[in-house]
């Protein structure tokens, strides 16, 4: 008997903890209930990020929700629990059915997210991406944190500075797939075809698949298997961050640039010898997320199509034209990327 | 009947044998592609990098051996990781032992809930683990509150994994302790014998007074405890607390169980086996990107020799059950 009133308690507090895990790790935000209401003649503005738990979502939401908030709109965050397709969909799906005027996405994924996109447009959404796109079917435009060539541009120079113009470097990039990582390193292929930089020699693409583990793994192979490299390039944060620990506490010779986190690498980054990373790149997440949101308001209030050759004005930010993106449909580029160094690290490293 | 002794004990010690056999080759394959692979540095920075790994591989063998397992394991970790770089950003605790006080006394609690749903709640491991998997993976999420905790923020804690005494670092000082110990009670101590005999015939063991209950909540708590230790450990070596750590690093503890010969099914299985099951695992990883195989080819290369290791390690197990029978025939 006593058992049984045990096993019993306990089963209860488990579906207690259940119930309570479900209730918090679902991450939808505070104001989607509330932004309901229609009768109000306000506009709505949703923005779907990537996944909850990452500061760099965070950030450009945080964007997103200033400006539609100052420009008299209704604002909806939607993180989506995991960052798939699949929770994506359920997040379009029910602002479809809250009947919201716009949906600013970064995409998990390209292609999967079209049917759902496509169904909002039909239902009069106008819909624009953000940071990571979907093809040109689901999206009417699509703003770019960097253009691929621009990145491509600074990295490559970052890399002619920093190794003196010749010598041995690699690339530590995410997963062999990712898109974004792959066009980048098309891109400084391109650049490096130039004859400003013949004296460089790239030996190596490694995978950390953006696992510290794996990565540290090839970033210490790398260093065993060219005693002579002179620098990495890891244009993904967590690849660059997993580098630096490595690099910095070998105490290597060798130096790292990349796209990174300023708060994750405010440790590594210096001139002196006793850090690794004399300086990287990355846009300003808070800056995608508000070009976003006047993104968002030209299209809801007619002003833009998506369509090439339009310009419009984003508040404070200046003019933008929405240029040809290469893949069949539109993009507006915010700019060359950011770059972080000693000087303005310790600004930037509690921002984001 | 003494005969018969040292019968069995030729077969537990060439079990393992097969695996050091398959470990030296290995290594000789290596260092004939890569000499710098055999160097006291870089053997010290592969266990240095799979430090967590091997020591969650030792609760597994004791969750594998009462026939359960456990996939919260990577969430664990990850929750108690997420909690001691919240602690140390927010400087609420900066005492490097005190944090790794907590998230061992973290993981004992996690690990310990666990234990009881599955021998008191009579649900099925995986089951169970399942749901403490999105759990605690999810609490990792809210306690992180959409922040990290980086480099910088953990001051004099990621201290801790630089370190150095008599020449070895001191997370793989850790490791070294955990498995010596380990090694005593699995061996040479009542409740390691408990655990085996539990695992290899349930109803026997608890008919003969042990209660099984007890040493199945005991495994998973243990589990726990290392998990919880794991995440403080690898809080420590990467310099960076992030609710996604280790995301589905589970299947590599299981696979390093697996690789070193203990059985799913339970009763079957020794530390030894673990510590090199867990350090083949880590040599493939280490050595993939140094041979120079192209990196998008490296993981079926992984998984190949995983399965290579398995199979030779089933047949090494059958014929060694088969020299025994005829050994009891004679």
């Amino acid at each position: 008997m006593k058992k049984k009133v045990l096993s019993a308690l306990l089963c209860t507090a488990m579906v207690a903890t259940l119930a309570a895990g479900c209730g918090s790790s679902g991450g939808d935000s505070k104001d989607g209930e509330a932004a309901k209401s229609d009768d109000s003649g306000k506009k709505t503005y949703a923005i779907v990020t990537k996944a909850a738990g990452n500061p760099y979502n965070e950030k450009e939401a945080e964007g997103f929700q200033e400006v539609i908030e100052a420009e008299g709109g209704e604002c909806i965050v939607k993180h989506p629990e995991a960052a798939t397709a699949d929770a994506q969909v359920s997040v379009i799906q029910s602002l479809i059915s809250q009947g919201v005027d716009s949906i600013a996405i970064a995409a998990n994924d390209e292609n999967a997210l079209q049917a759902a996109l496509e169904e909002a447009m039909d239902a009069g959404i106008k819909v624009s991406c953000l940071d990571s796109k979907v093809n040109a079917d689901s999206r009417m435009t699509f703003v770019n944190q960097a253009g691929t060539k621009e990145i491509g541009q600074a990295l490559m120079d970052a890399v002619l500075d920093i190794t003196g113009g010749e010598g041995q470097w690699a690339i530590l990039s995410a997963t062999s797939q990712a898109a974004n990582q792959n066009a980048w390193i098309e891109a400084m292929k391109e650049v490096m075809t130039d004859e400003k930089y013949s004296k460089l020699e790239l030996v190596e693409v490694a995978y950390g698949d953006d696992e510290p583990q794996k990565s540290t793994d090839q970033t210490l192979a790398l260093l065993q298997k060219y005693p002579d490299l002179k620098l990495i390039c890891a244009p993904t944060t967590v690849g660059i961050n997993a580098a630096a620990k490595v690099l910095q506490d070998e105490g290597s010779d060798v130096k790292l640039t990349g796209l990174g986190l300023p708060s994750e690498m405010a440790e590594y980054i210096g001139d002196d010898d006793a850090h690794s990373c004399p300086y990287m790149y990355l846009w300003n997440p808070i800056d995608v997320g508000r070009l976003g949101a006047y993104t968002s308001i030209a299209l809801v209030n007619g002003d833009i199509t998506g369509a090439e050759g339009e310009t419009f004005t984003a508040g404070d930010m200046g003019e933008y034209t929405i240029t040809d993106a290469g893949d069949g449909g539109t993009e507006i580029i915010l700019g060359p990327p950011f770059k972080f160094e000693p000087s303005n690290i310790d600004e930037w490293k509690d921002v984001y | 009947m003494k005969e018969n002794k040292s019968i069995l004990k030729k077969i537990t010690g060439s079990r393992e044998a097969s695996l050091l056999i398959v470990l030296i080759i290995l290594c000789i394959a290596i260092t004939a592609k890569s000499p710098s692979f055999m160097t006291f540095k870089s053997i010290t920075d592969m266990l240095k990098n799979n430090v967590v790994i091997m020591i969650m591989a030792l609760g597994m063998l004791g969750v594998l051996l009462v026939g359960g397992i456990d996939i919260s394991v990577a969430s664990v970790l990850g929750f108690t990781g997420m909690i001691v770089g919240m602690l140390m950003k927010y400087e609420v605790v900066t005492s490097t032992p005190l944090l790794f006080v907590i998230a061992v006394a973290i993981g004992l609690v996690c690990g310990c809930v666990t234990g009881l749903v599955i021998a008191y709640g009579k649900v099925l491991p995986i089951i169970a683990t399942m749901g403490f998997m999105y759990i605690y993976r999810g609490l990792a999420y809210v306690i992180s509150n959409s922040e990290w905790a980086s480099a910088e923020n953990l001051g004099t804690f990621k201290d801790f994994a630089l370190g150095k005494v008599l020449g070895l670092n001191n997370v793989i000082w850790v490791m070294i302790i955990i498995y010596v110990i380990f090694f005593i009670v699995m061996k040479w101590t009542k409740i390691g014998r408990k655990v085996y005999a539990v695992g290899s015939n349930r109803e026997a063991a608890a008919i003969s007074g042990i209660s099984t209950k007890r040493i199945d909540v005991l495994v998973y708590t243990v589990m726990g405890t290392l998990s919880g230790l794991c995440g403080a450990l690898a809080v420590s070596i990467y310099a960076s607390a992030q609710p996604n750590m280790l995301y589905a690093k589970e299947m590599d503890v299981i696979a390093a169980c697996v690789i070193g010969g203990v059985s799913m099914q339970g009763g079957r299985g020794s530390v030894v086996g673990a510590f090199l099951g867990s350090l083949i695992l880590a040599i493939i990883a280490k050595a993939l990107p140094l041979v120079g195989i192209e990196s998008i080819a490296q993981n079926t290369v992984k998984g190949i020799i995983i399965m290579a290791v398995i199979i030779l390690n089933v047949l090494a197990q059958r014929a060694m059950d088969r020299s025994n029978l005829k050994g009891r025939e004679m």
